[in-house]
């Protein structure tokens, strides 16, 4: 199937980037004078949490336009950006704490980003529980669109939520009003770890994307072994 | 005068389950009941010598409603469920909206009722002062109960056709509960303390915004959920 090798072929190429961006992080982009090495995470969680968040948003969209269209394709590219986020959410997740050890002293606090993360990551476990839990694919997608319309309306209040708590995390230093306050070199490896993130997830996406294709045509000609019950 | 046809209709639903949960009075006493034990079981749960009441008096009474309105919306179409009612319901010439809506106002009634008991008895079993305050702390719980009532009544309609509904429903609706929990809970802290009034108006506003889009929300996108 082309769209599998095409998908294997971006997460290939991304991966690969993704390693040569923290050749540069490392080695040719200054330590942090104040968090020293421990700074170096930020190329990795701001992305992912940037597309942990972004991958809800295009749920959303895709699930509105669903809803109006009944166009199977939007329903597969949500569930696969679901997934997608949900693991760009476990990355963020992940080496949040890792950092935080370091610099706060602790692995966990309950500040209101964190907790906000954490139940994003929740949302989308809920949606991919929702799904699995529906066994006719009609209402399955359009269960699904509904949930993932009230989640991409949930984001902004996430947002705001986390501007009136006085919190222990760093405010936003690039995606704010104002110009970025990062050195030049420093944006530039951020940026480019942002773009190697996108390729990443354009590739995971299209991955999925080809195997919920099969998945309903395996469906389609029966239950073909997917493990999926009485189908 | 008689009233806009949508609005008879939405009363209509609504009456009509909140007669069904009346007649029989089960759902509504297994609440209640249900409230009782979860206070006390916050009693058992704490070291009264550590934690004072009045810091633990807003989580007990939020996290006791948050628990009371999820057993309120497993039952909202599980109602329904029984001889294809719900078929019947769809079939009658109600708008879609109209339906919701009278779901969403008995859901309300239902909770509130539960509400109603819980308060007082946080006051007495926690020893907090709310008979001063009553004004505004009816004020927030309106706003976070109408707020994830109008999210959990989508939600339930979705869930109850589902496997595992009773365990689907609140895995899916929480995080969508936590940000009104949340204002709520710190609103309530400020009253209980005795801050002022002033104070709390950031939370209520987000409370009101949250209800605002939610309601709009939940209403276009309840016909894709009963729609075949």
């Amino acid at each position: 199937m082309r769209l599998l090798r095409a998908g294997r072929w971006i997460t290939l190429l991304a991966l690969l980037l993704l390693a040569g961006v923290y050749v540069r992080a490392l080695a040719y982009t200054p330590v942090e004078r104040m968090q020293g090495l421990a700074q170096k995470i930020f190329y990795l969680h701001v992305p992912a949490a940037i597309w942990a968040e972004g991958a809800m948003i295009l749920v959303g969209i895709a699930s509105i336009f669903y809803l109006f269209l009944k166009d199977p394709r939007l329903d597969r590219f949500a569930h696969a950006s679901a997934e997608v986020g949900t693991v760009f959410a476990a990355i963020m997740l992940t080496t949040g704490p890792i950092w935080g050890k370091p610099i706060w002293g602790t692995w966990w606090t309950w500040d209101a980003r964190l907790t906000l993360a954490l139940f994003l990551f929740l949302l989308y476990v809920g949606y991919l529980l929702l799904r699995s839990a529906v066994v006719d694919p009609a209402s399955r997608a359009r269960f699904a669109a509904v949930l993932g319309i009230c989640g991409m309306v949930l984001v902004p209040f996430v947002h705001l939520s986390v501007y009136m708590f006085r919190t222990l995390h760093p405010m936003p230093i690039i995606l704010k009003p104002s110009t970025p306050s990062l050195p030049p070199v420093m944006l530039a490896t951020w940026l480019m770890s942002l773009g190697v993130f996108t390729l990443l997830y354009v590739g995971f996406v299209i991955q999925r994307y080809a195997l919920s294709y099969l998945r309903e045509q395996l469906e389609l000609v029966g239950d073909g072994g997917s493990g999926k019950g009485e189908g | 005068m008689r009233l806009p046809e949508g609005v008879r209709h939405t009363w209509a639903v609504a009456a009509k389950d909140l007669l069904v949960e009346f007649r029989s009075r089960t759902g509504i006493v297994s609440a209640a009941v249900f409230v009782v034990l979860v206070l006390m079981v916050f009693n058992f749960g704490r070291d009264p010598t550590a934690v004072s009441n009045l810091v633990l008096a807003p989580t007990i009474l939020w996290v006791t409603f948050t628990f009371a309105a999820i057993i309120a919306l497993n039952r909202a179409f599980q109602l329904e469920l029984e001889n294809q009612a719900l078929d019947g319901l769809l079939l009658s010439p109600i708008g879609r909206g109209s339906i919701y809506l009278g779901k969403l106002i008995a859901n309300l009634v239902f909770v509130a009722i539960v509400e109603v008991i819980g308060v007082p008895l946080v006051a007495l079993f926690f020893n907090v002062e709310v008979w001063q305050n009553i004004g505004p702390l009816a004020g927030i719980i309106a706003l976070a109960t109408l707020g994830f009532v109008a999210v959990g009544t989508l939600f339930s309609a979705m869930t109850v056709r589902t496997r595992f509904a009773e365990l689907l429903l609140p895995v899916v609706l929480l995080p969508f509960m936590i940000l009104p929990l949340m204002w709520a809970t710190m609103a309530t802290t400020a009253i209980f303390g005795g801050r002022p009034l002033s104070e709390i108006g950031g939370w209520l506003k987000m409370l009101a915004g949250y209800d605002i889009v939610f309601v709009i929300v939940a209403l276009l996108l309840f016909p894709a959920t009963v729609n075949e």
